[in-house]
This record gives C-alpha cells, structure tokens and sequence, in this order.
C-alpha cells in the first residue's frame, strides 16, 4: 500500500509540473503577453521597456524555468491592482471559496445518500419519482441561474436570507478565536445557505441518481438473494450487504465532484457576492491583473490534485483489491 | 405440424430485420414518451437558431430607451407588443431569445463535436497501440482532468478576451474551441477502454488474420461497435456544455453584450433583481433549464436505448 501511495504521489507531481505548464503557456495564446501588461495606448518604446522588465524578451524555457521556480515558492509576481504579491491576494480570499466548497459537498454528497438509497429500496414508489424528477431537474438548472431564482424568491420576496457577503467562519477557526466562531456562526450560516445549495445542487443530483442505480445493481446481486433468502433482515441486508458495496464506484465520484463544486464555486460567488477566489478571478481578468488570474489558477489547481490525491489514498484504503499496476 | 408453424414464424421474424435502425429507434422514442417532450423542445429551439431572422418582431440589438424595462405582455403593465417585456436598454427581450438559442446551440454541438473528434482519436490511438503512446496520451488526461474545467477555460479566455478588445465579434471562435480541448478527456478515457475490451474480441482478431491494416480496423471494426456508448455521452456533453457557456457569459467571459445570448442576458439581471425587475432573470433561464432539460431526457433515453440489458 505504501507503494502505491508513493506512486500515486509522484504522479501528482507530474501533473503538477503539466498544470503549471498549461497555466504558463496560456499566457503565449495570444503572441506577445507583453501586450497584457501595457494599456493599449502605449508606445513602442514603452512596451520594449515592459517586456524587457518582465522578461518577456529571453528565450521561452527560461521564462518558463524562472516561473516554475517562484511559483513553487509562491511567487507569481505583484498583483497590479493590489500592490501586494498575487499569492498573498489569493491566500486571503482562499478560506471564503474552500468553505462554500465543503458546504456544497456536505449538501451534494449528505443528502444525495439517503435519497438515492432510499429511492432504489422503495422503486418506483412516488419518493422515487420524486427524487428522480427532482434529480433530472437539478441536472438541468445553471448553477448561477439558480442562485439568481433564490435571490428572488427568498431574498427579495419573502426577505428570509441575505442575498451577498460572508460572516467568516474558517480565518477565526484557524485562528483559534472559538469565542467568535460560536458568535458569528448562526448569522455566517443564514449567509451560507443560498449560495451553498446554489453550488451543491448540480452534484447533488448527479450523486442521487448514481448512488441509486449503484444501489439497484448490488440488491440484484445473487448474494443479496442469498442473505435474504437465509432469513436476513431487510434493514441489515439493505445497510450491511448492499449499501457498503454501492459505496465503491461513489467514492470514485467524489474526487471528481470536487473539481466540479470548484468550478461551480467560481462562478457561484461571482452571483453572491461571496468574497472568495472565484470573485477575485473575474475581477482579476477585467482588470487585466495576470499575476493574480495565474495565480488563482494554480492554487485552486494545486487544491483540487491534493484534494484528489487525499480521495485515492482513502479509496485505497478502503478496497484492497485496487492495486495500480 | 412444428414445420408449418415454423413457416409462419418466419416471415414475421424477416419483417422484424428489415425493420431500419431508424424506424427501431423512432418506435422506442415513442414508447417511452418522455422523450417526445424533449424533441419537441429541441425541434422548437432549432427552429428558432435557424429561422431566427424571420421569426423575430424587432432587431435585437436595437435599443430604444422610450421602451426600457417594460414587463412581459402577461404581467401587470405590460406591452403586447413586446410579448416577453424589454431590458434596460429598450431591447426587445423575445427577439433576444430568439437569437440567443443561436449561440447556445452553435457552442454546444461544436465544441462537443471538437471534443468527441479528439477524445475518440486519441482515446482510440491509446487503446490499440498500449505501451509508451498509450502511456503518454494518458498521463496527459491525467493532467487535463486535474485542471478543474473552468478554470482553464476562464484563463484561456481572460488571455484571448484582453488581447481582442471589446469590439470582436470572433470571440465565438476562441469560445468553442476552448470549451472543445478541455473537453476530449471523457471521450479519450471511454474510448480507449472500450478499444482495450473490443480489441481482444473474435471479429477483431479476425480481421487482423485476414491482414487489415491497423487503420481499418479501428475504423471499420472497432469505431462502429463503440459508438453507442460515445453518442450517449457526446449528448449528455452538449447539456453541460450550453450550461458552462451560459457561466461564461453571465461572468462577462463569453461573446461580446451585441451577440445576444441566453447567458449574457442574465449577466446584468442580477442588479435589476434587486428592484423587483424578475423577467429579465427569469426568462432566459427558462430557456436554458427548458434547453437542457429536453437534451438531458433525451439522453437518457438514448442511454438506455443503447443498452443491450435493457433492450428487449
């Protein structure tokens, strides 16, 4: 097991070394990058002088070498907008997205559990409908769109959540002022609500659906006939010999959730206000701030391989039959 | 006895051969009906990307302050000659729509289309080669997928979007093609493992004994025998796909405001919220929901058309 964890991270690496490439090299798609840094009235001398500065004249693979180097340090150069390194911009708004992000796995994968259990046990009834209908709906409604709807409805309409901003619950957590957590915590919850539903619903969904046709595929299985036909009860059988086993390809999911609540993270703070991340990106790209789009990028791209790597290590864990080879 | 109702089974069972794939397929469709719902819905959109310049009442980009913010015909102090009211500028909301399924449609199937072409290539190439190209191919969907989605999207287009200025219309093509590459790693992965099953089966090695080059038999052997599976996927692919350029273009990353879109209609309606204006937020995510609600029930029915245990 050993073995395969210290594969599994190498691995990482590797891919790390790609992410950084790919964040490097999309800064060339539009030829010179030189022409991000300068406004568009700048003279010619003007811009050789910017991409002398930025280095932007020497040969591509040291330009690449000299990045790859202080990034790993983290140093992607001075955000334009904030006159403070882009790491230190993205570390600070870094907990607010991390939080909405375990907030929607918490809702995508907490609840799609029972539903999708529930619905393959009692098949066909209306909870199933139900949750199917419900299910192919939420695979259907754009995140950001639905958050817009509950910024209507529950905000504006009936006036029952805040409709943007954040009461900050993991910086004092961290900080280890518990007093404050316990202070501010039902009024950082009432903030949390509508963007986390907001963010968690597409996985939820897609999670429901796949825990329920895992579900129905094991309580097919010969020895699930066996256990009951031995005089099991139901719930042991359903809990015991078939749930533990519909687990297996769930888990696999979650990795991959993870990139997707990410990603939805993104665009879902730019609907609330929500001072994570995701905000800063757009922010960053209207004001044509690249260190801090770079960087952004690539601590979320360096969360979401650790994160994954965190998910096979535990999957590993689990099932012992899976040995990469 | 046996033989004569042998005789009578017979022309039945030629009938049911005969039967194309299309009209099997047409007769499933309509046993299932929910996906009728879908490709009506689809056909509508269709027709609207389509016929947009002939159906729509106004111009939609023409702005017309003395008509601004006017609700939809239904609600209270609505206009019926703007069935679906006008946004901040005086456009007329339905023409917009009308025009938006344009994008919407364009991006989802094209970029599907790029993805699908170089998932399956390389995903194929993978497969029946293995070793060190096989290796390769895969590491770099390794890295792909690592790289969460958006992410790669958003700073591929915030490069190419500072770079074109706001007055370039050929944003569109940056779009597709971007949403297309971050893409073919589903496609890659499901390819290739279907290659690796197909390879070792009999028909396979027949056409190898009868010296089929390499290239024919992935075209002719393995690609048909893996294309169910790939369609379901690619249809699955154009809902999600319409739903990340509609992100786009709420965050102001997508086409340019004079290319009406579903996803850049919503991108001012947020403020207008607040005022109590709902139709300019709600109306162009209908479309979208309605969009890929009918591609998502379309899918599944195919998912299950294309699958041999469910197929009686």
């Amino acid at each position: 097991m050993g073995k395969t964890i210290l594969r599994r991270l190498a691995q990482s690496v590797l891919v790390l070394v790609g992410v950084s490439v790919l964040a490097f090299s999309t800064l060339f798609l539009s030829g010179d990058p030189t022409y991000l840094y300068v406004n568009e009235h700048a003279s010619n001398e003007e811009i050789a002088k910017t991409r002398h500065a930025l280095g932007f004249d020497r040969p591509v693979y040291i330009q690449y070498m000299d990045f790859f180097f202080k990034a790993i340090h983290g140093d992607f150069g001075k955000s334009l907008k904030y006159g403070q390194p882009a790491f230190k911009v993205v570390l600070e708004r870094l907990p607010a997205t991390l939080e909405l992000t375990f907030i929607g796995f918490f809702i995508s994968v907490g609840f799609a559990i029972p539903f999708g259990v529930i619905a393959a046990v009692k098949r066909t009834s209306l909870f199933d409908g139900g949750t199917m209908l419900f299910a192919m709906l939420g695979q259907s409604i754009p995140e950001f769109w639905l958050g817009l709807m509950l910024i209507l409805i529950v905000g504006v309409q009936w006036k029952l959540l805040p409709i943007s901003g954040r009461i900050p619950i993991f910086e004092p957590l961290f900080q280890g002022n518990f007093a404050l957590v316990g202070k501010s915590l039902p009024d950082a919850f009432r903030h949390l609500i509508m963007p986390g539903i907001a963010t968690g619903v597409w996985a939820l969904s897609r999670n429901s659906r796949l825990i329920r046709s895992s579900m129905l595929e094991v309580l097919g299985m010969d020895y699930v006939t066996t256990a009951r036909a031995k005089g099991v009860k139901e719930t042991l059988v359903i809990m015991k010999h078939a749930f533990k086993n519909a687990l297996i390809p769930v888990v696999t999911m979650i990795g991959l959730n993870l990139g997707f609540l990410l990603s939805g993270d993104v665009v879902i703070e730019n609907v609330f206000a929500w001072p994570g991340v995701g905000r800063l990106v757009v922010f960053a790209i209207q004001e044509k701030d690249f260190n801090v789009v770079q960087a952004s990028v690539i601590t979320l791209a360096v969360i979401f391989v650790l994160l994954n790597l965190l998910v096979d290590i535990i999957y590993t864990w689990l099932d012992p039959r899976i040995r990469y080879s | 006895m046996n033989q004569v109702s042998n005789l009578q089974v017979v022309p039945f069972d030629a009938q049911r051969k005969r039967m194309s794939g299309f009209t099997r397929m047409w007769r499933s469709l309509w046993r299932a009906k929910t996906p009728i719902f879908g490709l009506v819905v689809l056909l509508i959109v269709f027709t609207c990307a389509v016929g947009a310049k002939w159906l729509v009442p106004y111009d939609p980009n023409m702005i017309n302050l003395k008509v601004r913010l006017l609700p939809p015909a239904f609600a209270d102090g609505g206009n019926p000659a703007y069935p679906l009211g006008t946004d901040d500028l005086g456009r007329d909301v339905l023409s917009r729509l009308i025009y938006g399924a344009q994008v919407s449609l364009l991006v989802g199937v094209v970029a599907v289309g790029i993805a699908g072409f170089i998932g399956i290539t390389l995903g194929m190439i993978a497969g029946f080669s293995g070793g060190i190209v096989d290796d390769i191919i895969m590491r770099l969907a390794d890295i792909q997928l690592a790289f969460p989605f958006i992410l790669l999207t958003i700073s591929v287009l915030a490069v190419l979007t500072a770079n074109s200025g706001s007055n370039s219309s050929n944003r569109l093509v940056p779009l597709i093609l971007t949403l297309g590459v971050a893409q073919w790693v589903t496609y890659a992965r499901m390819a290739r493992g279907m290659t690796l099953s197909l390879r070792e089966k009999e028909f396979v090695e027949a056409a190898r004994a009868l010296g089929d080059s390499k290239a024919s038999i992935i075209f002719r052997n393995i690609f048909p025998n893996a294309l169910g599976p790939l369609i379901v996927l690619a249809s699955f692919n154009v809902a999600s796909t319409i739903l990340a350029e509609a992100s786009l273009s709420f965050l102001g990353l997508g086409v340019p405001q004079t290319v009406p879109t579903w996803g850049g209609m919503l991108a001012g309606s947020r403020v207008m919220l607040l005022t109590g204006i709902w139709w300019l937020a709600v109306i162009p995510g209908l479309a979208i929901v309605l969009t890929v609600l009918a591609i998502n029930v379309l899918g599944d029915w195919l998912r299950d058309y294309y699958d041999p245990r469910l197929r009686s």
